[in-house]
């Protein structure tokens, strides 16, 4: 990576703000002249509303799974592809302390935030920090080693059949005719809320300045007094501790297998391009874009794989705005 | 580069010493399956498909200097092509290989042209070629033209060909015929890699800027590199068919592909001339040694029996201990010490 492509998690920095907001507009509108033709072209509107309203709600537990990879991303300069991974064994906890004790798979977020902060603190302690500096390829292949790890552990100890950890009372709530199920509309909300305490801790506290400081510049970090081998663990827990919260949010309503993680680790980095690495808020924002292109990508192209579109989206997104759709011109 | 063979990987002075260690191992290889079990020539088999596929993506990402993600794409292309032209229009293998490798350097060229013209680097590049090979995998899946996710059943035919590449079970010959292409793709990388196209290959990925300023052009010569290396690994996916008789969508573009492309190297050391093999070497019997292990497990294991996941999670710890102790590589760790 060139000196100038250095990642940073942006300041509350709104210094090109007529230019950020113009690409902002230019998605929007993008979005609704799609949703226009679709409502145009399709026989039956409700299909389309549906389509709208499953996509916004995916797209906001994208935004939710693609935080704390946005973080790891941003601040370390990971490739973390075991980020998928972390969420799977998030929803397996779920699973497992829902099954066992019957608790309210909400409850669980007791066990797996905490579970997964400290997976990540000893993983990067103990294993990443120690390829810190050298070539990107080998945390990316440490992240792949940890992630099949994971996976098989997971399919080793407890088999390939899929799971459930469903939400009492979870059901269907009426939408402009469509549907929207509580669990996802929690999910959606736990989101926000998310990437709101997200963004006060970066912006608010020391924690979070020290992390911003050691993203823009480790050793000027290390200079003026920061633990940078601390804050890399940190921060890479925190990333973790969100793939926790999102596991167990998303669980009642994923099929819980030990290959779930992969998935949702390809949209996962999707949603990080676009949005802008280690950028919370451009996480959610591009979570959504990502869930409206797959669903009305379905609605467009129903015989095709609905992560083609995405993936076009991505190519695109990689040649063009590396930086992130949001973010300023690097 | 004033000392000819004296490349880093290439393992040593002598200029025709890699020829003369290829010859002299495949001697000693050919009369292998001869006397090994079936069981065991199988897993012969594998590791010279792991070697074939390690030595693509090292010429790529070791050699080239550009970690790709997604050799899946090529080794899939490769597998697709060869499936396609055999079932639907009855060619002979040999030549869907070859077509093969002429489609997956086009493509190569393509992602290539397209990365290197938007600058793309590093886990931007990795992620552009996996997203590359996964965009390949849903395509292969949703369309009519390559039989959806069903993939193609490799047709049997009366007796043995070389011509169809087909030969009874148990038979050498799949280990001679993948013997003869490893030791073609070690040798093209061999050639390629003392020839004025390699070396300045190797400048540009070492430094690129002082290359360029020397009047090479680096455009030019990663794009040569991916091109070569996306036909070798597309050779490993066209013998893949041949020889497990069957493909689907998973089994040519899926990320393991892209992943078991990436293990060989990394084991036995990325950017050296004999890395791949000897990591293919070490991986391939991992798993039959796995599955072994839980078809009988001893007594602590016993939970686990006839489990699926141990090989992975083998060859899983294996890679973070090779990154983290011996990041050369275990072949690229012997080569330095005796050079000393």
């Amino acid at each position: 990576m060139t000196a100038e492509a250095r990642p940073v998690v942006p300041e509350p920095r709104w210094g090109g703000r007529s230019l950020t907001a113009a690409r902002a507009a230019a998605v929007l509108i993008a979005l609704i002249a799609a949703v226009t033709v679709a409502y145009a072209t399709q026989g039956q509107p409700v299909v389309v509303t549906q389509a709208v309203i499953t996509g916004i709600l995916t797209g906001g537990v994208y935004g939710l799974v693609a935080m704390g990879l946005t973080l790891i991303f941003g601040v370390l300069d990971i490739v973390n592809f075991a980020h998928g991974a972390f969420l799977a064994l998030a929803m397996f906890v779920t699973f497992g302390l829902v099954a066992a004790l019957g608790v309210h798979p909400y409850a669980a977020l007791a066990v797996s935030v905490p579970l997964l902060f400290a997976l990540g603190w000893v993983l990067q302690y103990g294993l990443l920090n120690r390829a810190m500096g050298g070539p990107l390829q080998n945390q990316l292949l440490i992240t792949l080693g940890i992630s099949l790890l994971i996976e098989n552990a997971l399919l080793l100890f407890l088999g390939a059949n899929p799971r459930s950890a469903p939400l009492p009372g979870d059901r269907a709530l009426p939408v402009l005719g469509a549907v929207a199920d509580t669990s996802r509309v929690l999910a959606f909300a736990a989101a926000l809320a998310l990437a709101g305490a997200l963004w006060l801790i970066l912006t608010r506290t020391r924690v979070g300045t020290a992390i911003r400081a050691v993203a823009a510049d480790p050793r000027g970090a290390e200079h003026v007094g920061v633990d940078v081998r601390r804050i890399y663990a940190l921060t890479f827990a925190l990333g973790t501790a969100c793939a926790g919260a999102a596991g167990t949010l998303v669980a009642p309503f994923a099929t819980i297998e030990p290959t779930t993680g992969q998935l949702f680790t390809i949209v996962a980095f999707v949603v990080v391009v676009l949005g802008g690495m280690g950028n919370v808020p451009g996480a959610l924002a591009g979570g959504l874009v990502i869930g409206l292109t797959e669903q009305l990508g379905g609605v467009f192209l129903p015989g095709q794989s609905p992560m083609l579109p995405v993936f076009v989206v991505f190519v695109l997104a990689l040649f063009l705005r590396p930086q992130g759709l949001f973010g300023g011109n690097g | 580069m004033t000392r000819p063979g004296g490349l880093p990987g290439l393992g040593g002075r002598g200029t025709r010493r890699n020829l003369l260690l290829i010859a002299l191992l495949c001697a000693v290889m050919i009369p292998l399956p001869l006397v090994l079990p079936p069981a065991q020539q199988a897993v012969a088999v594998r590791v010279l498909i792991f070697a074939l596929m390690g030595l693509g993506w090292n010429l790529m990402s070791g050699f080239g200097g550009m970690f790709s993600f997604g050799h899946a794409a090529y080794f899939g292309i490769g597998a697709y092509t060869g499936a396609w032209l055999l079932v639907e229009r009855g060619v002979s293998p040999w030549i869907g290989m070859l077509a093969g490798a002429a489609l997956a350097a086009a493509f190569g060229l393509l992602i290539g042209f397209l990365s290197f013209r938007y600058k793309l680097r590093g886990a931007y590049f990795a992620l552009a070629t996996f997203a590359f090979a996964e965009m390949l995998r849903l395509i292969a899946t949703n369309s009519d033209l390559v039989n959806r996710a069903q993939g193609y059943n490799v047709p049997l035919i009366q007796g043995s060909s070389l011509w169809m590449l087909q030969f009874p079970l148990g038979s050498p010959g799949y280990f001679w015929v993948a013997l003869a292409l490893v030791a073609a793709a070690v040798a093209v990388t061999w050639l390629f890699l003392r020839s004025r196209a390699g070396r300045f290959t190797i400048a540009v990925r070492d430094d690129e800027t002082a290359a360029e300023s020397l009047g090479v052009s680096a455009m030019r010569y990663k794009l040569l590199t991916m091109a070569l290396s996306a036909a070798i690994t597309s050779v490993a996916g066209a013998f893949y068919v041949q020889y497990y008789m069957f493909v689907d969508p998973d089994l040519a573009f899926g990320a393991n592909v892209s992943i078991q492309a990436i293990l060989p190297a990394v084991i036995g050391g990325v950017g050296t001339l004999w890395g791949p093999v000897v990591g293919a070497v070490v991986l391939g019997p991992l798993s039959d040694v796995t599955a072994t292990l839980l078809r009988n497990p001893p007594e602590a294991l016993s939970m686990l029996a006839g489990r699926a996941g141990l090989d992975v999670m083998l060859y899983a710890a294996l890679l973070i201990v090779m990154v983290l102790a011996l990041p050369k590589g275990l072949y690229g760790t012997l080569a330095e010490r005796r050079r000393g």
